[in-house]
């Protein structure tokens, strides 16, 4: 197969991105997105350029370091897909592929098809987490939970951080990666403790990362690698009304972290 | 020269580690905050480690190349983790955990070490659960488990096909905690690349910025090394791309001692070579033989598509070979007799290199909903790659590198021979001896970082509560960074013709070839010069565009293919010394007539434990001996 990528080139965070044109042919339609591109950087290189930056570990859609924009879509034309688990057997012969980084104000680009998403992890840092030391957990099976509701937890943990959900909205809204965390604890009785000091504290610091607000236009569920459900938006919607709610009682949910 | 000291507690095997334990010194809360620790790696074991000394109390300071923590490669442990609970009432104990992973490692691992990975199993799943990690359930609420390779009770728990990832996020979502407490301060996109000993004691950490370049110096009073396995050097592995063997590697030069380099697993369940451009392979969990038959067609180069070959024309070879244990006997079996069938002509699809691993029999006893709730993402990425839906015709697998039981020599404090340098999870060598039980990886990192390290660092660090700051100044940093340096720029001054990938791949394919599932002393000795020569050419003709002051993913994956030659002849050399077969080590002139793995216990039942002489001279050998006082060593009977 051949095709023609119109690839984003940018040196650096400082430097003005442009994009540029590559030709590839004798494209496998069973190699990966991925291995695709690395099939273009060995040319690139071994004929004196510099080849296209680009994250990417587990090439296997856990670790959620891939994430492409790919002809206007995050992680490209197959719904449920990461960029790495893309294949070229879903191209067809001699289209041109417009490749770009995610582009988002809380998410800067760092070179070529980089970015910089630590926004995501101070996102988590201010309350992505149950409060418990390690050594002072009861016994495993002291505590039942439903399996319905820790079913539901595990599919709203399934995110993988990739960024595509931000990518794909046109606010730039963060909502569904901090809803399935935030969903993922209040499902379950361990994260009811400080469930409303979480959503608050969570909401709050993606307003001051620079992510949009959400207007329901689901954009991010539809491109979502993982399938994360808007539902839980809704879930999280719920949390943070009554978090406002218990806020009038002065005091009583001020706890620290 | 230095005597290897295990630090084995005396008395029961089952009080050792209490009785120790309550022996080991403290440092107090007001002096805690005085002292600095460096944790090096954020996958299980880093992130557990990091978040407990956190909450101790300890100043932390937290590495890795990903550009988040949640990206360490545990995120992509599939199958389980195990624990001793007996939930079932299978009759399953300490003990038994202890047991079957001595028996699964072939004996060639320490007793007590062992038994104390399997004793803390259970406060390992109970902490997770209270971090709200979600583990499969049953109706009434409480914890499922199931089966997994080498044993005989169910032990292991899982969220789907996705246990490392909620077990990664666990740890992560208590690393969060304590970064947003102060506590744990994050170093994200770092290369680790030497190590800083002053006066003896390791104290620090040199690395590369990766978005700036900048060589940079941490201190520390003591340093852990969490930094996973080493698969890599095969190229192809199951492992991700940016996994090395660097860290630990900068520590062995530096005087650490390396245990056991060759014992690599090789599992016998990933998705085969599809193209010439892969650079890496997918793992189809080992759970998927609770319930997949594999087979082969029982005629040579059958070339028939699988469902129509009839059911009395198909070889379920592992069944017929290993009645008792059938499709679950454990990986060094599995994937030796697939390569087995597949040397002899019978193996499957373009290339005759892969078996199929079929769920008919289990779709139709169970439906098909049943199977994708415990294995729809691993269906799914199955039929993502290859194009294929395992629902109506059998997956196609083949073995791939996996997984490092050697790794940096530890003591039973886990630290390293370097004092203050430290050594959990994959990168060290202490608990699964020459081939790893499913399951128990993820245990043992959580073990190691959670309720090991902690105690036994604290030990350790109650000599340095009167020591103060360790000055990044001092002229061992500086030495260290100059090495670093000097490093870069020879490797950047090369400006050769080929990639750091081409030489990865041929370097790969040679130890595979001669370092791989089964292995000869000639071919070993083949393989240490092939490495040689390939090192030169390398050295002499690697490409590195751009310059060592910005992101540059090319010298990046470079100077981790340079220690690859370094490390692929220690395996060799290793390979080599280790005249017997055990475990995924499987030597072709020790074998039963059955062709199974024949131990030496007379004169192999030792840690091999090398050190380094220098950069051109051989490495010299240490054994520690193994005492088995609480398990019969036996032939390992799967029958
Ligand atoms: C596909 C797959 C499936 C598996 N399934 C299972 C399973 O079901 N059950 C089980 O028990 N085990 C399983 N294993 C094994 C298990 O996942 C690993 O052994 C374990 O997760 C390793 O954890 P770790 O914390 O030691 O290292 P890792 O999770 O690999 O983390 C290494 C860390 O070190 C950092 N690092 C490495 N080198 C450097 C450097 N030079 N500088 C800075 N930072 C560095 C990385 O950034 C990373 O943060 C599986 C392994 C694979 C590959
Ligand atoms: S919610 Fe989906 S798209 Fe957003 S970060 Fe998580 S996995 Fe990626
Ligand atoms: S590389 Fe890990 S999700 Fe794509």
């Amino acid at each position: 197969m051949d095709f023609k990528l119109k690839i984003w080139r940018q040196k650096n965070a400082q430097a003005k991105g442009s994009f540029r044109t590559y030709p590839v042919s004798d494209v496998s339609p069973e190699m990966s997105f991925l291995e695709m591109i690395d099939y273009l950087n060995k040319q690139i290189i071994e004929s004196g350029g510099e080849p296209i930056t680009f994250e990417q570990d587990c090439r296997e859609g856990i670790c959620g370091s891939c994430g492409l924009y790919i002809n206007g879509r995050p992680h490209g034309p197959m719904r449920r897909t990461t960029t790495c688990e893309l294949h070229m057997r879903e191209f067809s012969d001699g289209e041109t592929i417009v490749i770009e980084p995610w582009r988002s104000k809380a998410f800067p680009v760092i070179k070529d098809l980089v970015v910089d998403r630590s926004s995501f992890e101070r996102v988590m840092h201010a309350g992505g987490f149950i409060s418990v030391d390690t050594g002072s957990a009861a016994e495993a099976n002291s505590l039942p939970v439903s399996k319905h509701n820790s079913d539901k937890a595990f599919d709203a943990a399934a995110c993988i951080g990739c960024g595509a959900c931000v990518a794909a909205c046109k606010n730039s809204s963060a909502v569904l990666f901090a809803a399935a965390k935030i969903a993922q604890y209040a499902l379950i009785p361990q994260g009811k403790a400080e469930a409303k000091e979480r959503v608050d504290r969570m909401v709050k610091q993606m307003d001051t990362e620079g992510f949009g607000y959400c207007s329901n236009t689901y954009g991010c569920e539809f491109d979502c690698p993982k399938g994360i459900s808007v539902d839980f938006i809704a879930l999280m919607n719920r949390e943070f009304f009554s978090s406002k709610l218990c806020k009038q009682i002065p005091g009583k949910y001020t706890r620290k972290v | 020269m230095q005597k290897l000291d295990s630090k084995i507690p005396d008395g029961p095997l089952a009080d050792k580690w209490k009785n120790y334990k309550a022996g080991l010194r403290l440092v107090s809360p007001a002096n805690k905050k005085k002292i600095e620790i460096i944790v090096v790696g954020t996958g299980l074991a880093g992130s557990a480690a990091a978040s407990s000394l956190g909450e101790l109390g300890y100043k932390v300071k937290v590495f890795c190349f990903q550009d988040s923590p949640r990206r360490a490669h545990s995120v992509a442990a599939q199958g389980g983790i195990n624990a001793a609970k007996n939930y079932r009432n299978d009759n399953d104990s300490v003990y038994r955990l202890f047991h079957d992973m001595i028996k699964g490692g072939d004996y060639r691992a320490r007793e007590a070490n062992v038994y104390r990975a399997a004793e803390v199993s259970n406060d390992v799943i109970d902490h997770f659960t209270a971090l709200g990690v979600p583990f499969a359930r049953d109706y009434g609420g409480t914890l499922d488990t199931r089966s997994f390779g080498g044993v005989q009770v169910s032990r292991t728990f899982y969220a789907k096909g996705q246990t490392g990832q909620q077990c990664l996020l666990g740890t992560y979502s208590s690393l969060n905690r304590q970064i947003a407490k102060g506590t744990v301060k994050m170093y994200p996109r770092r290369d680790m690349l030497d190590i800083v000993i002053i006066d003896g004691k390791t104290r620090g950490i040199i690395t590369r910025n990766l978005l700036t370049g900048e060589i940079e110096r941490h201190s520390a009073h003591a340093v852990v090394l969490a930094t996973g396995g080493y698969g890599t050097v095969f190229y192809l592995s199951t492992l991700g791309l940016g996994s090395n063997a660097s860290a630990a590697w900068s520590a062995f030069k530096k005087g650490a001692f390396f245990a056991n380099p060759s014992f690599i697993q090789i599992h016998p369940t990933s998705i085969p070579v599809l193209n010439d451009y892969q650079c890496k392979l997918t793992l189809m969990s080992e759970s998927l033989r609770n319930d997949g038959r594999v087979w082969v067609p029982k005629q040579k180069g059958d070339k028939r598509h699988p469902v129509e070959i009839p059911e009395d024309e198909r070889d379920y070879y592992l069944e017929r070979r290993y009645p008792a244990f059938g499709n679950l006997v454990p990986r060094d079996v599995a994937s030796r007799a697939a390569k087995e069938r597949c040397d002899a002509g019978y193996g499957v699809g373009d290339t005759g290199l892969s078996v199929y691993l079929d769920f008919k029999d289990a779709i139709a006893k169970q439906g098909e909903d049943k199977i994708r709730d415990k294995y729809g993402n691993l269906f799914e990425m199955y039929e993502k790659i290859t194009g294929i839906n395992p629902y109506r015709q059998p997956m196609r697998i083949y073995p791939a590198g996996h997984y490092t039981m050697g790794g940096l020599w530890v003591d039973y404090n886990l630290m390293t021979t370097i004092p203050g340098l430290f050594a959990i999870g994959e990168s060290n060598f202490s608990d699964h001896g020459a081939n790893r039980l499913g399951a128990s990886s993820l245990m043992q990192c959580c073990g190691d970082g959670y309720f090991i390290l902690p105690n036994t660092i604290s030990d350790y660090l109650a000599d340095d509560i009167r020591t103060g700051k360790i000055p990044e100044e001092d002229k061992e940093f500086e030495k260290a960074e100059k090495n670093v340096s000097d490093r870069i720029k020879r490797i950047m001054s090369v400006k050769g013709k080929q990639t750091a990938s081409s030489f990865h791949k041929r370097l790969g394919k040679i130890m595979w070839d001669h370092c791989g599932m089964r292995r000869d002393a000639e071919g070993l000795k083949k393989g240490m010069e092939l490495l040689k020569e390939l090192e030169k050419e390398f050295w002499s003709d690697i490409c590195i565009p751009g310059s060592d002051r910005e992101l540059n993913q090319e010298l990046e994956k470079a100077l981790k293919v340079a220690d690859f030659f370094e490390v692929g002849r220690l395996m060799c050399e290793d390979a080599l010394q280790r005249e017997e077969s055990c475990g995924a080590h499987f030597r072709e002139e020790h074998q039963t007539e059955t062709g199974e793995a024949k131990r030496d216990d007379s004169k192999f039942a030792f840690v091999g434990a090398w050190e380094f002489q220098g950069q051109d001279a051989r490495p010299k050998l240490h054994r520690e001996e193994l005492e088995f006082k609480y398990v019969e060593l036996k032939e390992r009977s799967y029958k």
